[in-house]
């Protein structure tokens, strides 16, 4: 059994993988090193094939990968001094949205993430990447605790929809997302977000009102999930219905940039985030501190202001 | 309140009072003289049901309008100015699901009248001049595309530039699932203009109506410096449908209706559909300039 889970597309490298780990695993490996990078490179080869012709629904599926790094991997590897804050002050701590300080390269910011667990104790806990009310007040709480100390503000946009159930729906769902997106819009410090695995809907956009927004290449972001969408226009979901509601949403990185939704892409490494953590990571800082430093540029004004125009503008509509 | 009445009844006379409008009205109700109420069941005369403002005199059930024949009943007869009429989907994605988006919007096109699912325009709520954004639960279920987040953008930026209180009803199922992306950044170009707004000080009374979920709730609807919210009406971020999958078990009764929201302290009042009309005058009076 292969420790990496293979994705159904993926089957054509299953046994690749698993020759490749069997030799890792020998006592002989060393010996073996030629023969191991030929495999590796054919394997790659292989899966750069792969990965070049994937549907809008096997992008999706990479986006839910197992073994995808989460915003808690992320702040592992390429934040320092990340200190946890908790709390929205009102009612509880909502383990779905992770806030703290932390250090990304040279900047100290305010790292806002949604938190799906890996434990399945701690996936429940979190229910599974889907906050609720009080997650999206506690993460507007400590936006406004940046911006109060002029701390940069970065977020991790990873979640299936915010959390749709009867205690969510009596605290507010509606109305803490909204009071989020408005107070996002004329914060006085630069927020940059990216989109690292799922971004479904208002539940991700909830943390994502930023001045510059990035996808990882393999992650979706959309009005609403392809399951959704399946289920109220195709009337029922299932892998037919799932997949062409994946495709005619333009849930990919490349759609929402085409379209002008997204600033940028982040190409992930060849096989997906999962097979390469470390470096997708530091893929992802390097965009962050990039972004970050090009901001700090600007006045607390002008900041609101650009931010304001970006979303002004979106919207396509005929006028005569 | 017997003056309030008199006023309605004078209000509702034909639609030749706003012709603009009468031009391209088209019912939201089924037609014929005589209707059933869909909560009590009594059969009801068309005329004098439209005459009580569309709630039935039997039980209360306020009935879904129109765009069209709410801002006829909102604004005092005659003062309404369209504005912003211009504003026509696109379909940026060419989206097609069982039937293409094109022809979604083509049949809503004629079975509406309408553009898209909203009016806006500038008009007069008993003598108090104000922006009016009013949504259209018949075209596509109320959904927020480009042209109802550019029209609703354009509106709260007139109320701003013109010193007016601004008010918006709504009536929608959430965001346009066919404009995916450039919908969902709806809420946030929406939930940024009301920002701006709010910075300047100006007055946003929402006004809730059934049903208002998703996308809309989760912006601009529940964003008002005072929200009302007509009696009964369905309120709510996901579903019913989808919360009782989630939970697995049914729903309280009353579960997301109007008054739950004012008991969890979501909504500031609930208001009778003949109140409206005073509800707002009042408020305005409070907190406009």
């Amino acid at each position: 059994m292969s420790a990496i889970q293979h994705l159904p597309f993926e089957q054509p490298v299953t046994d690749l993988d698993r020759q490749i780990e069997q030799l890792e695993q020998s006592p002989t490996a060393e010996a073996l090193r030629e023969e191991l990078d030929q495999l590796r490179r054919s394997r790659d080869a292989l899966l750069a094939r792969l990965y070049t012709g994937l549907t809008p629904w096997d992008v999706v599926r990479v986006a839910r990968h197992p073994g995808r790094p989460q915003t808690a991997d992320y702040v592992r590897l390429m934040c320092r001094d990340f200190r946890e804050l908790h709390g929205d002050r009102h009612f509880g701590d909502d383990p779905a949205i992770l806030c703290g300080f932390a250090r990304i390269g040279p900047h100290k910011v305010m790292l806002i993430g949604h938190r799906k667990g890996t434990t399945t104790a701690e996936k429940i806990a979190c229910h599974f990447g889907c906050a609720h009310p009080e997650g999206y007040r506690k993460a507007l709480l400590k936006m406004r605790l940046a911006e109060k100390f002029g701390l940069p503000i970065v977020t991790l946009i990873d979640t299936p929809g915010a959390y749709p159930g009867l205690k969510a729906e009596e605290r507010g769902q509606a109305e803490a997302i909204a009071l989020n997106l408005r107070e996002m819009s004329r914060l006085r410090v630069p927020v940059v977000s990216c989109v690292i695995g799922e971004g479904g809907s208002g539940g991700a956009l909830g943390i994502g009102v930023g001045d510059r927004v990035a996808m990882l290449s393999n992650a979706w972001y959309s009005v609403i999930s392809p399951e959704g969408c399946a289920a109220i226009l195709w009337k029922e979901a299932n892998d037919r219905t799932n997949a062409q509601a994946a495709a005619s949403l333009s849930l990919t990185a490349g759609d929402n940039l085409r379209h002008g939704l997204i600033d940028a892409v982040i190409e992930e490494p060849v096989g997906g985030a999962h097979r390469h953590p470390e470096e997708t990571a530091a893929r992802l800082q390097h965009w962050l501190v990039e972004q970050l430093s090009d901001l700090k540029r600007h006045p607390p004004q002008t900041l609101v202001r650009l931010r304001y125009d970006k979303y002004r503008r979106i919207g396509a509509f005929g006028t005569g | 309140m017997t003056t309030d009445v008199t006023t309605e009844k004078n209000l509702a006379r034909t639609w030749a009072d706003v012709p603009e409008i009468a031009a391209r009205h088209r019912r939201a109700i089924p037609e014929g003289l005589w209707i059933q109420c869909p909560s009590c069941a009594a059969s009801l005369f068309r005329r004098a049901t439209e005459n009580n403002l569309w709630v039935c005199p039997e039980c209360d059930h306020h009935f879904r309008l129109s765009a069209a024949q709410r801002v006829r009943q909102l604004v005092d007869p005659g003062s309404f100015e369209e504005i912003d009429e211009a504003i026509t989907p696109a379909d940026p994605l060419t989206f097609t699901d069982l039937k293409p988006y094109q022809q979604r919007l083509e049949a809503a096109r004629r079975a509406t009248g309408r553009r898209d699912a909203i009016i806006s325009g500038v008009g007069f709520v008993k003598g108090r001049r104000a922006v009016l954004a009013v949504m259209d639960f018949t075209f596509l279920g109320g959904s927020m595309g480009s042209v109802v987040g550019e029209k609703i953008t354009r509106a709260v930026e007139l109320a701003e530039a013109k010193n007016l209180p601004l008010i918006i009803v709504s009536a929608s199922g959430g965001a346009r699932m066919m404009e995916s992306g450039y919908s969902l950044m709806q809420m946030a170009k929406t939930a940024a203009a009301l920002a701006r707004f709010d910075d300047a000080g100006g007055l946003y009374i929402s006004v809730l109506t059934d049903p208002t979920t998703g996308g809309v709730t989760a912006s601009f609807a529940m964003l008002g410096d005072v929200i009302l919210a007509e009696k009964n009406a369905l309120i709510g971020f996901a579903g019913p449908r989808v919360i009782a999958q989630t939970i697995r078990q049914a729903l309280p009764a009353g579960f997301q209706r109007a008054e739950f929201l004012r008991d969890t302290g979501f909504v500031d009042r609930v208001v009778h559909r003949r109140d409206l009309r005073s509800e707002i005058g009042s408020i305005i009076d409070y907190a406009g300039r």
